[in-house]
C-alpha cells in the first residue's frame, strides 16, 4: 500500500480515455463501478469539452455482484454500439472490475458485434494513466492497421508522416499539432494522419501508409511507433521539438527522412526566442537557478532549454514517470545533479525546498509548491489544469512554442532592467528579487524575511544629516555621493552602509566605505 | 405531528390529498453519471476539524477525490488513499498488516488527528478487506488518544451523498447515551456549515430550547448524546441509516419539511419548537424577522425564475426538496425530478407539493434521460460536472449539482443565494451575446 495525498497520474483506464476521447467514431465500454464517471468531468470541465467522453460506462453495483455484471457489461456494450454506431469499439475494466474477472474481451468477442472490438488489459494495480494511454494506442494501432498496405513508390510524389501522440488532456497538445503541422508545410511533407488525435479508426487502418512517422509524445506513441517501425519499416523523428534547438534538430530530422531541403522550415522569421534570450535586458537570467519537474519529455526539454537558450542552472530535475526515467537521469548528469524519480509529491517538495531553486518549473503540484514557499514558478506539464488550456494559440513545440515558453518562464521573475537598478541593495525588502515581481501578487515576500531583513523599521527615505553636523559619520564626499544613488533604494542604501560600518567598527563613512559596504551586500 | 398544531405557512401541503404518496415514480436502471460515496469526504474532512479520512483503495480513488476537491487538495488535507498494489492484491503481504503501517505512519506524521476514518471503497469491498476488524485492532492500539472508525463510500454501495449517510452512521454507535430520566434534547442530523448551524442555533436558543446537538460535530471527539429523550431532525435528505441507527439508540424523528426556502425552514424550525412544546407565538415571533428577510430577498428573485422549466438530474438526493422549494416559493415549473434514491418516508411531505405532471424518476438510464431533456428542453437542468458543459454545447442552460452540495443553502438567511444559484445561469444566458 502506498499512502497518496495526491497522485501525478490517474488509473490507467483514464489514460485510454484520453486516447478515446481524443478519436472519433471510436466508442469506449467500460466495466466499471458508479463513480467512475467522474473521470468525464476531467474532459469537460479542465478541457471544456463540450462533448461527453465516448465512453459508456457498466457501472454495476454491489447487489449485481456474483450475478449478472457479466450481462451488465454485454448490454452496456449492445447499446453503445447501436446508439453510437462507432467504427470500433475498445473495451476494458478500470480497477474494480478487474477483480471480478467477467472478462470483457471474451464477453464482446462471444457478442459478434458489427464493429471491431479492441480488447485492453490494462492492470490497474501496477500500471499507471501515461502506460495506459500508450497501451491503448499501441492495442488500436495493431488491430486496425491494414497490414497489407504496399506503399507508392516515393518517386514523383510528396514524402508522408504520421504524426503520432496527441491525446485529450494533454498539455498544450492542440496546439502544438497547430506548429508541427507548420513545419511540415514548410518542408513539403504531407500528413498521411494524425494520431489519436482527431483520427477515426478507419484513418488508422491507412497507417502503413506514411513514409515515417513523427513521435511527438513518447510517453503515449512510443510504443505504437516501435511496432510501426517493425511492421511496416517506418522509421521515426523522436527528436521532440520544445525549444529552439530542438525544434532545429527536429527539422533537420524530419528534412533528412523526407529528402527535403530544411532551409525555409529553419529560417522561420517568427522565432524570437534566441535575440529575446540574447538582448541585454536577459542577462540578469545568467545563472538563476532553476527546479524543473514534470513528465520526462517536458522535464527533459524544459532542463535543456534552461542551460542552453536561457543560460539557468539546473538545480534540480526530475520526473514522476518511472518508464523514461533513464533519460531523466541521463539530462540530469549533464547538468551535474542526481534526477529525482518519484510519484510523491511531498519527496518533491523536500527536494524543492533543499535545492533552493530561484524559478521552479512543474506541474501544478509544484505550482502550489512554490506558492507556499515563496518562488516564482511556470507550468511545463501535465497533469493538466483548466489554465493549462488557455484560449489563445500557446503550442509548447516549434519556435512558437519557445517564444511562448520564454515569456512563460520569465515573467514571473523580476524583469531584468528593474532587477539591474536594483542589484545593488538587494536585501532591500521591497525590492528584493526575493520580492518578485511587482505585478505578481502571488509573490509578494514572506513575513519571516521582511522580519530578518530590516532590523530597523523601515521609514521614509530620510533627509541626509548635514555631513558637517557633529556626530555624523558621513564625510560630505560620501554624502554627495549617496546622493547619486537612486532615491526608491537611497535609504536601503544609507543604512546598508551604516550597519556595514558599525560592524567593521569604522568612525567615519567615506568613498571607500560606502564602497566597500557595496560589495560587501553584493551577492 | 398533526396539521392542528401547524401553522397557516404548511396547512395547504397539509390539504393535499393523501393519493399523492401513490404517484408513479420512473424507476431507471442503466449507467449512472453520479460520485461515489467517497466524494462526501471533501465536506466531510471541511467540517469534523479534527478527523481524518483514509481511503483503501485504488489510485482511481486518489484520482477521483483530488478531481472532485480541486484546488483544496493543496491545501494540507485531512484525507488520503492508502493505493492497495499488486502485492497487496497477489497476497505477497497481508493487506491487514500493509494497513498497519500505513495508519501508524500517519498517525505519527500527523499528531493533531484525534479520530481516523478507514473508509472503505470498491476495491476493497470487492476483496472483502474486513476494514471493522482492521479499525477495531487499531483503535485498541491508538485509543484513547487516537478513535478509528470505518465506514464504506465504495461506489458499488454508496451514491454521492450517501457517503455522509454512512460516515454518520458509523459515528452513532460511539456517541455517548443520554440518560433515560434526562430532558429531551434536539438533535440536528446532516453536516451544515458553520455559519448556518450557528444561525439554526441562535433560532433555537431563542425559542428555549437550549440543548441541542449536531451530529457530525465540529469536533469529532466532543458527539452529542443520545437516547430516548433524544428528538432528531434531520437538515439533510440523505440520512436514511443515519435515521435508522438513530432510532435503533431510541431516538425519534420529529418530521418536517427539509430546511430549504422561506416554508421549508419554518416548517423545520415550527416541527422542532412543537415538539419541544414551545409556545406557538414566541416561535412564530422568533422566526418573524428570517422569514421576512427571506421573503424580500427572494421577491427579487422571483422574476428570474417564474415560470422557467427546470429538470434535475440524479446526484445529491437533494433534488425533491430542492424541486418542492423552487415550484412552491419562485414559480418554477416541474419538468423531472431525478434522484438516485427516493426516501419515501422521509421525502412525504415534500412530495405531496408536486403536481402531477411532474416526473419524478428514481436511479439512472443516462442515455435515455438525457433523450428526455432533449425532448422536454427544459429552460435550466440540474446536472453533475461530467454532464453540464456538453448540454451546454447543446444549448441547454445547466447548474452544477455539486455547488448546491458545497454552498451553504439551508434556512432563512440562504433562501436567496439558494435561488440566485438557479438565476445566475439563467440571467448570463441573457446576458450574452457572443
Amino acid at each position: 500500500m502506498q499512502l497518496a495525498v495526491w497522485t501525478y497520474e490517474g488509473p490507467p483506464h483514464v489514460g485510454a480515455m484520453r486516447v478515446a476521447t481524443a478519436m472519433e467514431k471510436l466508442h469506449y465500454v467500460l466495466h466499471a463501478p458508479q463513480g467512475d464517471t467522474y473521470a468525464d468531468l476531467l474532459f469537460t470541465m479542465i478541457e471544456r469539452r463540450g462533448k461527453r467522453p465516448p465512453v459508456t460506462y457498466t457501472t454495476f453495483e454491489a447487489r449485481d455482484l456474483g450475478k449478472d455484471t457479466a450481462q451488465i457489461f454485454q448490454d452496456a456494450a449492445r447499446e453503445a454500439v447501436a446508439r453510437f454506431n462507432p467504427q470500433a469499439i475498445i473495451v476494458g475494466a478500470s480497477c474494480t472490475a478487474e477483480l471480478i474477472q467477467d472478462d470483457p474481451a471474451g464477453l464482446s468477442e462471444a457478442m459478434g458485434l458489427p464493429c471491431p472490438v479492441i480488447p485492453l488489459e490494462l492492470p490497474s494495480y501496477q500500471r499507471k494513466e501515461n502506460w495506459g494511454a500508450a497501451e491503448t494506442f499501441y492495442q488500436i494501432v495493431r488491430q486496425l492497421a491494414d497490414k497489407s498496405v504496399v506503399r507508392s513508390p516515393r518517386e514523383g510524389r510528396p514524402a508522408r508522416a504520421n504524426i503520432l501522440g496527441p491525446t485529450a488532456l494533454g498539455f498544450r497538445h492542440r496546439d502544438d499539432l497547430v506548429e508541427i503541422r507548420k513545419i511540415l508545410v514548410q518542408l513539403g511533407v504531407e500528413v498521411n494522419l494524425v494520431a489519436p488525435l482527431g483520427a477515426t479508426p478507419e484513418d488508422i487502418t491507412r497507417i502503413g501508409q506514411a513514409d515515417f512517422n513523427i513521435v511527438l509524445y513518447p510517453e503515449i506513441a512510443d510504443e505504437a511507433a516501435r511496432w510501426l517501425e517493425k511492421t511496416f519499416d517506418q522509421p521515426a523523428v523522436r527528436t521532440i521539438p520544445i525549444g529552439v534547438g530542438a525544434t532545429r534538430s527536429f527539422i533537420a530530422d524530419v528534412a533528412e527522412l523526407a529528402g527535403a531541403d530544411p532551409t525555409p522550415a529553419l529560417g522561420d522569421t517568427s522565432s524570437r526566442m534566441p535575440w529575446w534570450s540574447r538582448s541585454v535586458d536577459s542577462t540578469y537570467l545568467t545563472s538563476k537557478r532553476v527546479f524543473i519537474f514534470g513528465d520526462a519529455t517536458h522535464a527533459v526539454a524544459a532542463a535543456r532549454i534552461a542551460r542552453e537558450e536561457l543560460g539557468f542552472e539546473v538545480c534540480g530535475l526530475g520526473c514522476y514517470s518511472r518508464e523514461f526515467a533513464r533519460e531523466v537521469r541521463a539530462e540530469a548528469a549533464r547538468c551535474g545533479i542526481e534526477a529525482l524519480i518519484t510519484d510523491d509529491h511531498l519527496a518533491v517538495e523536500d527536494a524543492i525546498a533543499a535545492a533552493c531553486p530561484e524559478l521552479v518549473l512543474g506541474t501544478q503540484m509544484e505550482r502550489h509548491i512554490a506558492k507556499r514557499l515563496g518562488l516564482p514558478c511556470a507550468v511545463i506539464s501535465a497533469p493538466v489544469h483548466v489554465q493549462d488550456f488557455p484560449a489563445r494559440h500557446s503550442p509548447q513545440m516549434g519556435f512558437e512554442g519557445a517564444n511562448v515558453i520564454f515569456d512563460t518562464w520569465v515573467h514571473p521573475l523580476v524583469m531584468g532592467l528593474e532587477e539591474h537598478l536594483l542589484t545593488m541593495f538587494r536585501e532591500d525588502f521591497e525590492f528584493s528579487d526575493e520580492a518578485g515581481a511587482s505585478h505578481h501578487a502571488a509573490h509578494s515576500p514572506r513575513k519571516a524575511q521582511v522580519d530578518t531583513v530590516s532590523e530597523a523599521p523601515v521609514e521614509d527615505i530620510p533627509a541626509p544629516a548635514p555631513a558637517d553636523e557633529p556626530g555624523s559619520l558621513w564625510t560630505a564626499e560620501a554624502e554627495r555621493e549617496l546622493k547619486k544613488i537612486p532615491f526608491f533604494v537611497r535609504g536601503k542604501a544609507r543604512r546598508n552602509t551604516e550597519n556595514f560600518a558599525a560592524a567593521e567598527g569604522r568612525r567615519q563613512i567615506d568613498l571607500e566605505t560606502l564602497y566597500d559596504a557595496k560589495a560587501h551586500y553584493a551577492r | 405531528m398533526s396539521a392542528a398544531t401547524l401553522l397557516d405557512g404548511c396547512a395547504a401541503e397539509l390539504a393535499r390529498p393523501a393519493a399523492d404518496t401513490q404517484r408513479p415514480v420512473l424507476r431507471e436502471r442503466g449507467q449512472r453519471e453520479v460520485f461515489c460515496g467517497l466524494t462526501g469526504i471533501i465536506w466531510l474532512h471541511r467540517k469534523m476539524q479534527d478527523a481524518f479520512f483514509l481511503v483503501v483503495g485504488s489510485r482511481t480513488c486518489a484520482h477521483l477525490l483530488q478531481s472532485a476537491a480541486g484546488v483544496m487538495i493543496f491545501a494540507e488535507p485531512r484525507f488520503a488513499t492508502a493505493i492497495m498494489e499488486e502485492r497487496d492484491l497477489a497476497g505477497m503481504v497481508d493487506a491487514q498488516d500493509e494497513l498497519d503501517r500505513v495508519v501508524n505512519r500517519l498517525l505519527e506524521r500527523r499528531p493533531d488527528i484525534r479520530t481516523l476514518f478507514l473508509v472503505g471503497s470498491c476495491p476493497s469491498e470487492v476483496i472483502k478487506l474486513d476494514l471493522a476488524k482492521a479499525a477495531q485492532r487499531l483503535g485498541a492500539v491508538h485509543m484513547p488518544r487516537v478513535r478509528i472508525l470505518n465506514y464504506s463510500g465504495s461506489g458499488i454501495e454508496t451514491t454521492f451523498t450517501q457517503g455522509e449517510d454512512a460516515c454518520l452512521a458509523a459515528l452513532v454507535p460511539v456517541m455517548p447515551a443520554l440518560p433515560a430520566n434526562s430532558a429531551a434534547e434536539l438533535l440536528i442530523v446532516g453536516s451544515l456549515p458553520d455559519i448556518v448551524e450557528d444561525q439554526f442555533l441562535r433560532l433555537f436558543a431563542e425559542m428555549g430550547i437550549t440543548k441541542v446537538g449536531c451530529l457530525p460535530a465540529r469536533n469529532a471527539r466532543n458527539l452529542p448524546s443520545v437516547g430516548p429523550n433524544t428528538r432528531y431532525l434531520l437538515a439533510q435528505p440523505f440520512l436514511g441509516d443515519t435515521a435508522m441507527a438513530l432510532e435503533g439508540r431510541g431516538a425519534k424523528r420529529i418530521e418536517a419539511l427539509f430546511p430549504f426556502g422561506v416554508e421549508g425552514t419554518s416548517d423545520w424550525l415550527r416541527a422542532a419548537a412543537n415538539a419541544f412544546g414551545i409556545d406557538k407565538a414566541l416561535t412564530e415571533q422568533v422566526i418573524a424577522p428570517g422569514r421576512e428577510r427571506a421573503r424580500i430577498a427572494l421577491s427579487k428573485l422571483r422574476p428570474q425564475l417564474e415560470g422557467k422549466r427546470i429538470t434535475f438530474l440524479p446526484d445529491s438526493q437533494l433534488e425533491v426538496p430542492l424541486a418542492r422549494y423552487l415550484q412552491d416559493e419562485l414559480g418554477m415549473e416541474l419538468v423531472e425530478v431525478g434522484t438516485p434514491y427516493l426516501h419515501r418516508a422521509h421525502l412525504a411531505r415534500e412530495l405531496e407539493s408536486f403536481g402531477p405532471g411532474v416526473r419524478i424518476s428514481e436511479g439512472q438510464h443516462l442515455e435515455r434521460q438525457l433523450d428526455r431533456v432533449r425532448a422536454d428542453r427544459p429552460d435550466i437542468t440540474v446536472c453533475g460536472l461530467g454532464l453540464a458543459n456538453p448540454l451546454e454545447g447543446e444549448g441547454l442552460t445547466t447548474k452544477w449539482a455539486i455547488e448546491l452540495v458545497f454552498s451553504p443553502i439551508h434556512g432563512f438567511d440562504q433562501a436567496a443565494d439558494l435561488a440566485e444559484l438557479f438565476a445566475r445561469p439563467l440571467r448570463r444566458r441573457d446576458m450574452l451575446e457572443i
